[in-house]
């Protein structure tokens, strides 16, 4: 049976195919864009209401162990948010660890799609499987953590770029993962001895390896193997005060291997590596340099991380970041160390307005997103649920569009902050366009997902309509409640050619698809790594390198991407 | 899986938390005949699984069980739990993660309470975590960084037999070679043949436990201790372990159901994972709880992400409630607040205290099992289940958190489903009666 | 007649978590599980031998088992029960807002009962409550 929609008189932006708010019709059959419907095509009126392809989140943690971890650490979390069981949905909690039904659902309602989950200790992705797997309505993937890789630290020290290369399309096939992540290089394994790492040239004890060296190694390697999905990187010296310094170093440090236009390296929640000066009293906004950079190179992308006043789960690959925000709170901590490979921790957080240094995180995302010229290069995220839960989306988008939502809360933060940000003074405001690119478009593009983001003939069938009048965007921007409540609430949202939600509401939830990364090495050489690694992986690991690999069954819906490796 | 003999390498064991990989079993004509690498525990399993089996679907009818169809049995299960007003879904520890998300699929469904037997091993373990949180570890960490091993209130030579070899004290590790690099210190109420091992034995009064934690936490801390000893232990020794701790690279403490099971329970885990945490601003220091079944983890996991809590749940509101104390299966039973209950791959009439059992045996009960049990022989409904890791395959969660798949070795005898299906069907079977109004 | 007042434990042991294994109706499995296991010198104050049996007894209830030496050293005053039906018997089901009976460190007398018989597995499920007849 063909399921065949119409999307009539909408006001479409699809930013990719150089649509900017056009009056136009879009169809969809079996699940895809195509250039025209039959007669018996379900019709959506969308006359006076904004179309646009499904959100895609670039970088949200949704599942796996640590995220588990954090929903078990916080019976408080979910007791203020609940969702009741309905006809068409389970029931399940929020608020910023939603369970996973929860979470799908909620993505959905405000017209998102795709998700990816940024980091999955290689030895536990077995369990982010099974909990995208549990999460209904959005396409999905993850991107297993390197950085910290004692195969990956002892090539790179070894100078052996391609064995790493052979090594890691080895394991994002083992493991079904989709994009190199690279967690405070070196960082974590030092925090395997409760140590700290502070500078991009410091020796990883054991190692013999600089986090510069791991970076542009798997830089290379990212290349080699052709992945649809530059290095996606949470830098070195995350939290510290004076850390803007060590994110330009470290775009800077690949800057020499840049290929064309083509961003390389991805700096993930650029804000919480966006801070100057030199102590938590001095604390200032590093996103004008930041931003700088960013504008006059090419070979780099970031998303925001921005932070959300209010109540959160902090939770990163990070463990030494995490246990300093621990002892800075004084609030309870998780941390888990994974053998050969990385570690991870935990730690509920407030924002508070009133802070000096939350009041000035705040300001370094915004004004990161209104300094950097290209969206194509700026995706937004609240690195969930670390700035803020992922359901703070409209709000984020009504800062940026609107002038009047930035002067209301900055009229509400820490003073001081206030007047050392730049913030006030930028007049900038996204154009829905602009707001296009940054939720859907671009993320997509740099995802390397040809099929999502847009609207041309062939693309996957996952639409957002909201209810929003282009034409009264003036009189939106000095209402941003509304705006808010817009993108909060799809009036539908389409997914895989199905209408999965109607006014904020869930028609039905299928599963959907999990992309991973096949790139494609010369056969012999990939036999060859596998015995070269047998004996060590044994001394490693505990367990057996058989039943550390993912078979493809075992996905729910598999979608592989394939790449042709260099090697 | 036919006449040839075939032999399975990297199998996974289904008996304890410590989920080993590495057995070898050897099967001929769909039955196991070798089994290698395995502690005696799994040797036993593996070589005696289908002693005591159920083969067929029972009811109970006048007064005895008997033999019937598996369509009668899905049926009647389906007519208990729709006649139910807050049903019990209790078990799941010894099943695979995907039959622990039907469970709750049909927990949420009929509106009832599910509870794994976290409950009842280290329920207290999870209250204490949701307090304080806690630093930890997967198992090659301890293999490749420790230099200092604790075992307190567990005895892993009787329940955990190759958690020494495979992961602590006895392991080849990248930064520990040796059994000579490691120190060992056992605290227990009584000299175990794990304390026999230990380089240092320290005996604490039973139920004493806080205390001498307490003490610990004040040595570490720098504190003086006013006391001559603590828990029966000289303060002397606690100053010198204390100096142990700190002094150590990388420590690991286990721990066991000498802490949850005692009185405090959930304080003394508390005070052990706060003992850990301050070690932290010292040196390195992780802290793992010696989970007993072999996916009681992995039913925590399911649970938590399903619902956000990991255990004692409650679905009679139409959305997830927790408070264990008040949700958890053994106090829902006390008060007689369960009118009907569905086990799955547990023994709770042996396990469970007397009154809570009596409740159990007074409401219509559904087994589903492998063997023949005390449960069992208390059921009104009985299905025989496939062993997963033996029988059928499925996911497994080892006690820190690393998934594993547990694989089919043999088939099942005839007609013998997986908890999977037998879940499902019922599932099934009660949606459409509810359909149809019955 | 000589009676002690103890601490019980209740616990895994590898006979135990072996027998289990075996068959739960299996003669091996009462023999591994419904036992106590109390210190030499405790035992010779009620004047009983290994073999014997005993009454177990705490607030909750009461039951027959076989006395055992201990298969790892027990202090004075404090003995162990291996998991199973025979031991919880006589556990309490209070929880005390954790969901967790007190399965170790109960107060309990131990006393001979020689001439009493332990009870199997079947007649201890019988002894539980039944239904109202049902269909």
């Amino acid at each position: 049976m063909s399921r065949e929609i119409a999307i009539l008189n909408g006001t479409v932006f699809d930013p990719t195919n150089r649509i900017f708010g056009e009056r136009m019709d879009i169809f969809v059959k079996d699940g895809k864009i195509v250039g025209s419907a039959s007669s018996k095509a379900q019709r959506i009126d969308a006359s006076g209401k904004v179309v646009m392809p499904g959100g895609v989140d670039i970088h949200s943690h949704i599942a796996g162990s640590k995220v588990n971890s954090g929903r078990l650490l916080r019976p408080e979390d979910h007791r203020k948010d609940v969702e009741v069981k309905t006809p068409t949905t389970h029931s399940g909690v929020g608020y910023s660890i939603p369970s996973t039904y929860t979470t799908g659902y909620r993505y959905a309602k405000m017209g998102y799609t795709t998700v990816f989950e940024p980091a999955t200790p290689p030895l536990k992705t077995r369990h982010t499987h099974e909990e995208l797997d549990s999460t209904p309505i959005i396409d999905k993937g993850c991107f297993p953590l390197f950085g910290n890789n004692w195969f990956v630290m002892e090539y790179l020290r070894d100078g052996k770029v391609e064995e790493c290369a052979t090594y890691v399309a080895w394991m994002l096939k083992a493991l079904k993962g989709y994009a190199i992540k690279i967690v405070d290089p070196g960082g974590v394994e030092v925090w395997g001895w409760g140590k700290f790492l502070r500078h991009l040239d410091e020796k990883v004890t054991h190692f013999n390896v600089t986090p510069r060296e791991i970076i542009r190694g798997l830089c290379k390697v990212n290349r080699l193997l052709n992945l649809p999905h530059p290095i996606h990187v949470h830098t070195n010296n995350l939290g510290n005060p004076g850390n803007y310094t060590t994110t330009i170093e470290t775009m800077d440090t690949v800057r020499d291997m840049a290929n064309g236009s083509k961003p390389i390296v991805h700096i993930t929640h650029v804000q919480f590596t966006g801070f100057s000066g030199s102590s938590w009293l001095n604390l200032g906004s590093g996103a004008p340099e930041i931003a700088e950079y960013v504008n006059k190179h090419g070979h780099v992308s970031v998303d925001l991380g921005q932070i959300i006043f209010g109540d959160t789960t902090t939770m990163t690959a990070d463990g030494p970041f995490q246990y300093f925000l621990h002892m800075l709170t004084d609030n309870k901590w998780v941390n888990m160390d994974v053998e050969v490979e990385t570690g991870s921790g935990i730690v509920p957080f407030q924002y508070k307005r009133s802070n000096y240094v939350n009041a000035i995180q705040w300001g370094i995302g915004l004004e990161l997103a209104l300094l950097i010229k290209d969206p194509w290069r700026v995706f937004m995220t609240t690195d969930h649920p670390n700035g803020g839960p992922f359901t703070y989306y409209p709000r984020v988008i009504a800062w940026l569009m609107s002038r009047k939502a930035r002067e209301r809360t900055l009229s509400k933060i820490n003073r001081t902050a206030r007047r050392r940000l730049t913030l006030p003074s930028i007049d900038r405001e996204y154009t829905l366009e602009e707001i296009a690119t940054i939720t859907r478009a671009a993320p997509a593009r740099s995802l390397g997902l040809k099929n999502k983001g847009h609207f041309g003939l062939g693309a996957d069938a996952d639409i957002a309509v909201y209810d929003i009048n282009p034409s009264d965007m003036d009189v939106l921007r000095r209402k941003p409640a509304k705006l808010r409540r817009a993108f909060g609430q799809a009036c539908y949202t389409i997914k895989n050619g199905a209408v999965v939600v109607r006014d904020g509401k869930i028609l039905k939830s299928p599963f959907g698809r999990t992309f991973y990364v096949e790139s494609q090495t010369k056969p012999e050489i990939e036999s060859n790594l596998l015995r070269s690694i047998e004996t060590r992986f044994r001394d490693y690991y505990t367990v057996g390198i058989e039943n550390y690999q993912i078979n493809e069954s075992y996905l729910r819906y598999p979608a592989k991407v394939r790449c042709e490796a260099e090697i | 899986m036919g006449l040839e003999e075939s032999t399975f390498r990297d199998v996974v064991c289904t008996v304890c938390g410590c989920c080993c990989d590495h057995l070898e079993v050897t099967v001929k004509e769909d039955t196991v005949v070798k089994v290698k690498n395995a502690c005696a525990m799994s040797t036993s399993k593996l070589l005696n699984y289908m002693n005591e089996r159920i083969m067929k679907p029972m009811i109970r009818r006048r007064g005895r069980l008997s033999g019937c169809s598996y369509r009668d049995a899905v049926d009647a299960a389906a007519k208990i739990l729709l006649k139910s007003r807050s049903p019990l879904l209790y078990g799941w520890s010894l099943t695979s993660c995907e039959a622990v998300e039907v469970g709750v699929e049909l927990a949420e469904e009929v509106g009832g309470f599910i509870d794994n037997t976290t409950s009842t091993c280290h329920g207290p373990t999870i209250l204490g975590v949701h307090e304080i949180g806690e630093s930890s570890s997967t198992l090659g960490e301890v293999r490749h960084r420790a230099d200092l091993i604790i075992y307190w209130g567990c005895n892993p030579i009787h329940a955990h037999p190759l958690h020494m070899s495979r992961y602590t004290l006895l392991s080849k590790g990248r930064f520990r070679k040796s059994r000579s690099e490691r120190t060992l210190i056992v605290v227990d109420v009584r000299r175990t043949d794990t304390a026999k091992m230990a380089d240092m034995f320290i005996q604490v009064e039973p139920n004493k436990d806080y205390e001498l934690i307490s003490a610990l936490r004040a040595a570490v801390r720098g504190d003086e201790i006013e006391q001559d000893e603590v828990g029966g232990v000289p303060t002397d020794l606690i100053e010198e372990v204390a100096e142990m701790l700190i002094s150590c690279d990388f420590g690991a403490l286990f721990f066991g159901l000498g802490l949850t099971m005692s009185p405090g329970k959930s304080e003394n885990v508390d005070a052990a994972l706060s003992l850990v945490r301050d070690l932290n601003s010292k040196t390195k220091f992780v802290i793992i709880p010696m989970r007993g079944h072999f996916n009681v983890n992995g039913a925590n996991n399911v649970m938590t992400w399903m619902t956000g809590y990991p255990y004692a749940i409650d679905f009679t509101r139409g959305f997830p409630y927790y408070n264990p104390g008040e949700t958890s299966a053994v106090d829902l039973l006390a008060r007689g607040e369960c009118d009907s209950a569905l086990i799955v791959a547990s023994d709770p009439v042996s396990n469970f205290p007397y009154k809570a059992t009596c409740n159990l045996t007074s409401i219509p009960l559904i087994t589903i099992d492998p063997h023949i049990t005390p449960t069992v022989l208390c059921s009104d409904v009985v299905f025989p289940s496939a062993l997963v890791g033996i029988e059928t395959s499925g996911t497994v969660y080892r006690m820190d958190g690393v998934p594993l798949v547990a694989r089919k070795l043999v088939e099942p005898p005839r007609n013998i489903r997986s908890d999977i299906e037998i879940l499902r069907d019922i599932l099934r079977r009660y949606r459409n009666l509810k359909r149809l109004g019955r | 007649m000589p009676k002690i007042q103890v601490t019980l434990l209740t616990g895994r042991s590898l006979g135990q978590g072996r027998a289990k294994e075996q068959g739960k109706l299996s003669e091996l499995y009462l023999e591994s599980v419904a036992c106590c296991e109390v210190q030499h010198e405790d035992l010779q104050n009620i004047g009983l031998e290994y073999g014997n049996n005993i009454r177990v007894t705490s607030n909750h209830g009461s039951v027959v088992v076989k006395v055992v030496a201990p298969t790892q050293p027990l202090p004075r005053g404090v003995v162990f029960m291996p998991y199973s039906i025979w031991a919880t018997q006589i556990l309490g089901s209070d929880t005390e807002g954790t969901g967790m009976p007190t399965y170790k460190c109960i107060p309990c007398t131990v006393e001979p009962a020689i001439d009493e018989k332990i009870m199997s597995i079947e007649e201890l499920t019988k002894k539980f409550p039944r239904k109202r007849s049902r269909s």
